[in-house]
């Protein structure tokens, strides 16, 4: 197997890696970059629980060659926090008590991320179409969607 | 490949301490010692032997108080407990428990779960014991540490413990003005000697009218480091040069290894190949390497296959193995008086319970001393297992459950610990062991199948005079029948079950309430009777009743039931197991073209006694209501000769958002009774409410799960 050297941002710093580029990105964050809040709830691209933001866009991390992320851009939740301020989105969360074992739940922030950033002031609606992709297995979908709620409610009131 | 060590494992806002939980992680042992303080203290060097073990059986495994309860130098109260946490709330539960005997705030409590070699053995996380069982004992054993620390406070002051008051770890004789705190006493030598006395069996607990921290919503302690990524699953484990595992599998079940070519996966860079009997596996230095190296193995592998049944056949294959045959009704005399005779049989196919985190463990060999750091909920019992499984003392062995990614009943086992503990005895590194969403749907244990045979018998005035209840192979919970039901028998009839299976939340209660409640609608129908009326004409016991009366008013039962709407049902279905009560009415509809079921609207009322945390029983009951529309709808595990035939995500489709239903859920309080689990009952009502919706709906009774209408094409 050939490697290559990868470099890209992670949570806002400069990173490089030689490796396989063929590496899925979920491995070299969790492997390389001992960036383990991301989770592989699957490894097949039906659960959501790998999403990181690749561009500002979120990507599946099971299912993204790490060559894809070569001079781009990666956040993943462990960046989603200022210090130890928390993000609103992981506010939300942990304010509605939308967690039962948590192993989604990294996925399902990130997944709300990348639907910010793709509207800025989404329906609580918008947000859950988002999520469909994503998977609880403890089934804590009815505290979820009132953490999308409490989201979209936050984003309702920032004047853009 | 990882090189720095790394401190994991379940946060408070104390950093130090993630320290308690894997302390191993980059913190020396020594440090542990010194952060939990003097005197009181166990020394974990010293080996699992301190942590005292009594069975553990009854879900509370100390006896003597500092076995359960250690107080820091600073005055930090510590809590020892063998339950885990997997999202079911023991954590919080547990620390509520803590805080409330000893008069503290929950912030206050740190809760160390689930460390074979500090805290004691609590039994297996199952079977809703947690809250009847492990929460007494914490309370008996923090009542205890409480009351030893007012007797020394009061030898202090001079004064009668009945004088004195406490409050936030404070101690205070109101009239001479003297307070001592926990941390002041915690510097006594006499203290440290209190805390070796046994937990007396009879301690008065707080009664539930004076609860300040129980009976409250208290959350997640750690949820900030779920939220933030930051807590470490098992699968999250790193260790300095660590390696990744993978464990070749059987073609097809019952097949044996007959040979295996090592040669091609070890000539891989950083490969190691093992061979033990029919275990062979890898370990490389990342999991691509891992899963070329096993695809090198796999090719060389030669296989003894053997004839396996399939899921087509299934129910026949159980029925013919039943053990000891299946026993003919022995109620002739009313079969023979009977108005009517019923008989119907209900059909469960094999789930599984695929939690998010497929079972994960790391494994870590120093001379012939395993640490392993894996998600079970059987920690002491795959303490015992490992030290058998490598012929080593138990004192050898240290099992840690850092919280992790569900179980369901799933991860009584610790398949990934042993795995994990064999590659890394092979290859003298640690090594990481996850299984594939693959492994875990076709090598996990799973949910039984079952088959139920239900006949009974009515009485010209639409009364049962006799009822005979037979589930094959799937297991006896909830199998007794909770109805007024004339002669009556009920009974679990093994079988030879061609698939590893093993329990689930709530067990066979799921199956067996599916078969009873659909029948007692079908037993209504021929009466002549309303499903409602019928139940409560057969039910006596109180508490049981009022679920099933509380719901019904809810959901508008009777105007529902009688309101036709064209493709629209409502079902009702009700059940106890474990000592909780559930009532659910369920509204759905069908598509006219395809068929398809729609749950549209579910109202659950759930009664498990005094309510220690509303809000994480709240998410118990919703949690359940939702999990347990995926066997009722379609979840099946498909398998042909000893082949699964969907084992993934993407074929075996488990309950997403666009399935969930509007839920309207209550909670009953009985706070004058002691508090039941309720993680697992509140599942057992939903599938037959939907059976019994379906049919109100469409006339047509479907008899098996998944609940599916002829017409309606195969997920």
């Amino acid at each position: 197997m050939m490697e290559a050297t990868i470099q890209f941002t992670v949570n806002g710093q400069r990173r490089s890696v030689t490796t396989d580029p063929a590496r899925p990105l979920v491995e070299v964050l969790r492997e390389d970059l001992q960036l383990t809040g991301t989770k592989v709830g699957c490894g097949e691209g039906q659960c959501g629980s790998c999403t990181v933001l690749l561009n500002g866009r979120t990507a599946l991390a099971c299912q993204t060659p790490v060559a894809q992320a070569d001079r781009q851009t990666v956040l993943t939740i462990e960046g989603l926090a200022a210090g130890a301020t928390l993000h609103p989105i992981q506010e939300a969360f942990l304010a509605q008590g939308a967690l039962q074992c948590g192993y989604c739940t990294p996925g399902m922030i990130m997944g709300v991320a990348g639907a910010l950033l793709d509207k800025p002031q989404p329906t609580a609606a918008e947000l859950r179409a988002h999520l469909e992709g994503h998977l609880c297995r403890c089934c804590g979908y009815p505290r979820i969607l009132d953490a999308l709620e409490r989201v979209a409610e936050l984003t309702r009131r920032i004047t853009p | 490949m990882t090189t720095e060590p790394r401190t994991g494992g379940h946060s408070t806002p104390d950093p130090t301490a993630d320290a308690l939980v894997l302390p191993d992680c980059g913190i020396s042992r020594r440090s542990f010692v010194q952060w939990l303080g003097a005197g009181l203290l166990i020394s974990v060097g010293a080996g699992p032997a301190l942590a005292q073990r009594s069975g553990g059986r009854g879900g509370g495994g100390a006896r003597s108080v500092s076995a359960r309860v250690h107080l820091g130098q600073d005055g930090r109260i510590t809590v020892l407990s063998g339950k885990v946490e997997m999202g079911q709330g023991a954590r919080a539960e547990l620390s509520q428990a803590a805080a409330e005997e000893l008069r503290l705030a929950v912030g206050q409590v740190t809760m160390i779960l689930a460390d074979t070699s500090v805290v004691p053995d609590d039994g297996t996380t199952a079977g809703s014991r947690t809250t009847p069982a492990t929460v007494p004992a914490v309370r008996q054993a923090c009542a205890a540490a409480r009351q030893l620390l007012v007797e020394l406070a009061c030898r202090r002051f001079g004064v009668q413990p009945g004088e004195v008051v406490v409050r936030d770890g404070q101690i205070a004789h109101a009239a001479s003005q003297r307070t001592a705190t926990y941390a002041d006493l915690a510097q006594a030598g006499e203290t440290a000697k209190a805390f070796e006395r046994a937990i007396p069996a009879e301690i008065e607990l707080t009664p539930v009218q004076a609860w300040r921290v129980l009976g409250t919503s208290v959350p997640r302690p750690n949820g900030r480091d779920l939220v933030m990524g930051t807590h470490a699953f098992p699968s999250d484990v790193r260790r300095p040069g660590m390696l990744y595992g993978k464990v070749l599998r059987p073609p097809s079940y019952g097949a044996r290894l007959s040979s295996v070519d090592l040669a091609v996966a070890q000539a891989l860079p950083g490969v190691v190949a093992v061979r033990d009997g029919e275990f062979a596996g890898v370990a490389a230095p990342t999991s691509l390497r891992a899963r070329e190296a096993l695809a090198a193995l796999a090719t060389t592998a030669r296989w003894e296959e053997l004839p396996q049944p399939s899921s087509s056949e299934i129910y026949d294959y159980l029925r013919q193995r039943a053990q000891g045959g299946v026993p003919a009704n022995p109620f002739t005399a009313e079969l023979a008086a009977a108005q009517q005779v019923l008989r119907q049989t209900y059909r469960v196919p094999y789930v599984q319970h695929a939690p998010l985190e497929p079972r994960a463990a790391v494994a870590e060999w120093e001379g012939d001393r395993l640490t392993v750091w894996t998600g079970t909920q059987s920690p002491f019992g795959y303490h015992r297992e490992l030290a058998r499984a490598f012929q080593l003392s138990e004192d050898n062995v240290r099992v840690m459950v850092p919280d992790f990614g569900s179980g369901f009943g799933g991860k009584h086992s610790g398949e990934a610990a042993i795995e994990a503990a064999r590659l890394a005895r092979a290859a003298g590194r640690p090594v990481s062991l996850t299984w594939t969403r693959a492994e875990e749907f076709t090598w996990a244990y799973f949910r039984p199948a079952a088959a139920i045979d239900i006949e009974a018998t009515l009485d010209a005035t639409g009364r049962l005079t006799s009822w005979y209840f037979l589930n094959l192979n799937s297991g006896g919970a909830a199998v007794d029948t909770p109805y007024r039901a004339g002669a009556a028998r009920s009974r679990f009839i093994a079988s030879n079950s061609p698939l590893r299976q093993g329990s689930y939340r709530t067990l066979a209660a799921t199956a067996n309430n599916f078969a009873r409640e659909s029948f007692m609608d079908e037993l209504a129908l021929a009466a002549g009777v309303d499903p409602l009326d019928f139940r409560l004409a057969h039910l006596e016991h109180p508490r049981l009743r009022a679920v099933l009366e509380a719901a019904a008013q809810r959901f508008g039962w009777r105007e529902r039931v009688t309101a036709r709407q064209p493709s629209l049902g409502v079902g009702l279905a009700c059940g106890t197991e474990k000592g909780s009560y559930v009532a659910a009415c369920a509204e759905v509809t069908i598509d006219s073209v395809t068929q398809q079921i729609a749950v549209r609207r579910v109202c659950e009322v759930f009664e498990c006694g005094a309510i220690l945390n509303p809000a994480n029983l709240r998410a118990q009951v919703q949690s359940c209501i939702v999990m347990g529309l995926g066997p009722a709808l379609r979840e099946e595990m498909r398998f042909a000769h000893g082949k699964m035939l969907n084992a993934s995500f993407a074929q075996y489709r488990v309950p997403r958002f666009s399935d969930l239903p509007e839920l309207d859920l209550h909670l009953l309080a009985r706070p004058d009774l002691p508090a039941a689990g309720g993680g697992e009952t509140p599942i057992i009502a939903i599938a037959p409410a939907i059976a019994n919706a379906v049919a109100h709906a469409t006339g047509t009774r479907v008899r098996q799960m998944p609940i599916r209408l002829p017409e309606a094409p195969t997920a």
